[in-house]
């Protein structure tokens, strides 16, 4: 019966639509566009279960596809469709979206409803990026994101606000309008502006280079890789608690998607070609970023280090593939690094939404993100603490929890690459582990020294409502990660078995 | 050709924009209403009328009258549209900021209407003669407004400056004229053009162009030809500076076009390289300096020059894709710069004009319908999606991809970062800081519908481009 029913557009314009409401209804009733802005949420993500529920793990093809023309003088069409790949990520973004709006209940005074707004905004127009089909129509959503972000650091952000938002900003402009060359570069080689027909275009070596590194520049702004990771602490000690998580829960998965969905079928030569940039890139975020992370006293700072650290992992298993390919006959190794790859997105989305909510947490009651503010807070606290230790628990590789899955996939698979990639990514696990539990350390446990901590008041419901929903998909996807896998692994070896083909020549 | 009374029919727009101004001069002296309600309406009626009209003639076909000195075609059917009814919230909103600074008068209209009047005289010219009718008409007008606040020394100053600049840019131009006159003995382009076949490397022929080519860069402002664009824009009243920022520009396009592609399409090869030249020039200078202004009039003059860069671009291309994004653009930027120097005007109070970009500070907070706007209007002008200055800047782009010229559209993007910062730099002012002041915004009701439909109709049309797309 939902046949003919456009899922993928109600779940974009539903969310932006209600925005606006929520807009609309000012900020005098706060509570109402509070209720209004669950209520689309909530919604939206009943909506998007359909994605799950009627998707086909058999074939690699597209789903759930709309197709017609936008500006037909230019074949710009409104091509939407999803796969194994982007489907698991549009429903991390609506689930994510139902969280933030409810952390940001209370604790978001100045303007609300623009708040609220905002984030609906935003939700509509990242999941328009996971599901567009079309290079412009993906273009016009990729860049149209920056604008909800840019207010929303801009207005409820910290002292800093201005410095951070501009420099994120630009940063991510500046990476995003080479690609745009590059697509319209495309659209005249291949007549077709279809983001599918990019991956069967013909290009020499020379163009698929220069391509590789257009795009390159645009989505490892993003994910961010080392070196142009720097906005990224910025704007996350800025952001307020709820652009935090969305940053870093699924903006930055836009860049990993961008590379599986981009760089890898459309220059998969110059891929292979230049596979050691990247993979040099992601060892260095991986070790050296999280040493970075080790001595960080300002906790938001300390997980946005862990995140680009932990990206790293991501862009390490897309590309090793190439390396993994030529040294065993069979895929398996190889299927395993992508596969890996987008486990990791998945679980460090809920993984570093949870900790950017816990320093949220305490933010909102101390209003300081300092480690040293904090001391002994599991005697006054102590579900947030049993939460809190979880959560960095996981986010050092805990098996059991999700962050183990896709690190170990990515090990595994390094493994088959490289013995020395293996070892150096395997170092993680160890700095991983010494700088979250130091940090959790030092503020949850031992004695309470200073008054401030002495007064806090533990979690309430609301609050335990939202980080146990965490708690509870981290613990599931630690545990049985299969159901993910199954719904990936269609896309991902017929992505592999793509990208193993050369184009030059073909 | 025996005159027939049928000719006047393709210039039906510009006979009701004659009769229109006529009946605005006369009812004007009898008017003693301050707010002058009826010689307003009328303006507005005459400029629905024509471009009602213009749109009704607009068949697809082409018509040359007058012993070929006038053309309509669907070129000159879109940019004239554009120009009438973009004319309309240009009058709401000068209406308001001429109010609040007790100038109100008549001349504004009358002066404004000839002045609209000789730009669509441009746009139609089938000669160099009629166009430079066209030309001088709008250029006179516009001297006599950039003074309108006679009372003003920095208007004065700024007028004087507009009226020599633009005096030696209109003598290149006819010296650049008299030149292809001399190589081709004609003066209508359909006849200059079959002249100069063959004769692309005729060293008459190229100097004539070069002094046109320069006449149309002041006109236009581009870099090095830019030096009044900032002066006039900050030393008129900012209504004025409203009107000279946004419709000339439609014109212009119009007398690039006729000019370059009518006339001399088979030069090609030589314009190209200077067009690059200016349009490199006018990104680079305009986006850099645009970010060292304090004042917002002046930053917006540099954003203009920038923005004449890309417009360049899309004319140099050489193709049919090439012009109509050229138009696309200049459209949806007079559309911008209206609709931006609106927002100013909306600000203005009485007796006080606002041009610091402090004194945006904490919009959001005053107004927030307001705010809203100039947040779609700087982001349009950026080129940021989903607003419409997107699509400008990617037909821009594919137009010069599409002719090989990947390089440039490589370096347009680049100076379109930096412009970038100094619009968001707008939106912060407007939406990050607190206001400094408690003055509450005063902006009549018209004019404020008509911002929001402003800013709202640049969403729109970076929704669904293919509205405006499908027309040029």
């Amino acid at each position: 019966m939902f046949a003919d029913f456009p899922i993928l557009s109600t779940v974009i314009w539903l969310p932006i639509i209600g925005g606006l409401l929520v807009l609309g209804s000012g900020d005098k009733a706060p509570n109402v566009s509070r209720w209004l802005a669950l209520v689309v949420a909530v919604l939206t993500f009943l909506l998007s279960i359909p994605l799950w529920s009627g998707f086909d793990v058999t074939t690699a093809d597209m789903q759930f596809v709309e197709n017609t023309p936008w500006i037909a003088a230019y074949d710009i069409n409104y091509h939407l469709g999803i796969d194994g790949i982007s489907m698991p990520l549009i429903l991390l973004t609506t689930f994510i979206t139902i969280l933030v709006v409810i952390a940001g209940w209370e604790v978001i005074q100045y303007k609300p409803a623009s708040y609220m707004a905002a984030f609906l905004i935003m939700e509509g127009v990242m999941v328009g990026v996971f599901a567009a089909l079309d290079a412009m129509l993906f273009y016009v959503f990729w860049e149209a994101m920056l604008i909800p972000m840019f207010l929303i650091i801009g207005i409820w952000g910290g002292p800093n606000r201005v410095y951070a938002t501009i420099k994120f900003f630009l940063y991510t402009f500046l990476g995003s309008v080479f690609m745009l060359v590059a697509l319209i570069y495309m659209y005249f080689q291949s007549g077709s502006m279809g983001i599918l027909d990019y991956h069967v275009l013909e290009l020499g070596l020379k163009e698929q280079i220069l391509i590789f590194i257009a795009f390159f520049l645009a989505f490892a702004v993003k994910v961010p890789m080392f070196p142009v990771h720097t906005w990224l602490p910025d704007a996350h000690v800025e952001a307020p608690t709820g652009g935090s998580v969305i940053l870093a829960a699924i903006m930055l998965k836009i860049g990993g998607y961008g590379f599986l969905r981009f760089s890898l079928p459309i220059t998969p030569d110059a891929s292979n070609e230049l596979d050691w940039i990247i993979i040099l890139l992601s060892l260095i975020a991986v070790v050296y970023i999280g040493f970075v992370a080790l001595v960080q006293s300002d906790m938001k700072k300390l997980i946005a280090y862990s995140s680009i650290s932990h990206m790293g992992f991501v862009t390490l298993g897309f590309f090793i593939v190439f390396m993994i390919a030529q040294n065993s006959a069979a895929d398996s190794g190889a299927v395993l690094g992508l596969e890996g790859g987008m486990v990791q997105m998945v679980s460090h989305g809920f993984i570093s939404a949870a900790m950017f909510l816990c320093v949220g947490v305490l933010y909102d009651r101390l209003h300081s993100r300092e480690i040293s503010s904090y001391g002994g807070v599991v005697n006054v606290m102590p579900w947030f603490a049993a939460f809190m230790v979880f959560f960095a628990m996981s986010n050092a590789g805990l098996p059991g929890t999700s962050g183990f899955v896709g690190e170990l996939m990515v090990i595994l698979a390094s493994f088959r690459a490289n013995f020395w990639f293996a070892l150096l990514a395997a170092t993680t696990l160890i700095v991983g582990a010494a700088y979250t539990l130091w940090m959790v350390k030092r503020v949850v446990f031992g004695d309470v020294t200073k008054e401030s901590v002495a007064s806090l008041q533990d979690i309430n419901a609301r609050e335990a409502l939202v980080l146990g929903t965490l708690a509870f998909m981290v613990l599931l996807l630690g545990v049985w990660p299969a159901p993910l896998i199954e719904v990936m692994d269609v896309s991902v070896t017929n992505l592999l078995q793509h990208i193993l083909v050369s184009k030059v020549g073909g | 050709m025996a005159f027939d009374t049928t000719q006047l029919i393709p210039l039906l727009p510009e006979i009701i924009l004659l009769v229109g101004v006529s009946l605005v001069l006369v009812i004007d002296l009898m008017v003693t209403d301050k707010e002058r309600t009826w010689p307003f309406m009328l303006t507005l009626f005459t400029l629905l009328a024509a471009g009602c009209t213009t749109v009704m003639l607009a068949d697809g076909t082409t018509q040359v009258v007058f012993d070929g000195t006038y053309i309509r075609d669907p070129m000159s059917d879109i940019l004239k549209a554009s120009l009438l009814f973009l004319a309309v919230p240009v009058f709401i909103y000068a209406r308001e900021g001429l109010m609040k600074s007790g100038q109100w008068r008549g001349e504004f209209m009358t002066l404004t209407l000839f002045a609209i009047l000789g730009m669509m005289v441009m746009i139609s010219s089938n000669g160099f003669i009629s166009l430079y009718l066209g030309l001088e008409l709008l250029s006179l007008c516009l001297y006599a407004l950039v003074a309108f606040n006679r009372d003003s020394s920095k208007s004065a100053e700024a007028a004087m400056k507009y009226f020599i600049l633009g005096a030696l840019a209109s003598g290149l131009l006819l010296y650049g004229i008299s030149m292809l006159y001399g190589a081709t003995g004609k003066l209508d382009f359909p006849s200059i053009a079959q002249a100069v076949v063959g004769k692309e490397s005729d060293i008459v022929l190229v100097f004539g162009l070069v002094f046109v080519v320069i006449g149309l860069a002041f006109k236009f402002g581009a870099v090095p030809f830019h030096m009044w664009v900032p002066d006039v824009y900050d030393g008129a009243t900012t209504p004025v500076t409203l009107l000279v920022g946004s419709l000339p520009k439609i014109a212009a396009l119009g007398l690039a076009m006729r000019i370059l592609v009518d006339g001399l399409g088979e030069l090609q090869e030589s314009w190209q390289m200077m067009l690059i030249i200016l349009a490199l020039l006018s990104m680079a200078l305009g986006n850099l300096v645009a970010i060292a202004q304090e004042n917002i009039k002046r930053m917006l003059a540099y954003s203009t020059i920038s923005h004449v860069g890309f417009i360049f671009l899309g004319i140099l291309a050489g193709s049919d894709e090439g012009y109509r994004a050229a138009i696309f653009y200049v459209i949806a930027y007079a559309a911008m710069a209206a609709g931006a120097f609106g927002v100013l005007i909306a600000l203005d109070r009485k007796g006080l004009e606002v041009d610091q970009l402090h004194q945006l500070k904490g919009l959001n907070e005053k107004h927030p319908w307001l705010a809203g706007t100039m947040l779609l209007l700087m982001f349009s002008m950026a080129g940021v999606p989903p607003t419409v200055g997107f699509f400008a800047k990617l037909f821009v782009l594919e137009a010069i991809v599409s002719v090989g010229l990947t390089w440039l559209a490589l370096v347009a993007v680049f100076f379109s970062i930096i412009g970038a910062f100094y619009y968001i730099r707008v939106v912060k002012h407007v939406y990050f800081d607190k206001p400094t002041d408690d003055v509450e915004v005063e902006v009549g009701g018209a004019a404020q519908v008509m911002l929001a439909i402003n800013g709202l109709a640049m969403l729109a049309l970076g929704l669904f481009p293919a509205i405006l797309m499908n027309l040029i």
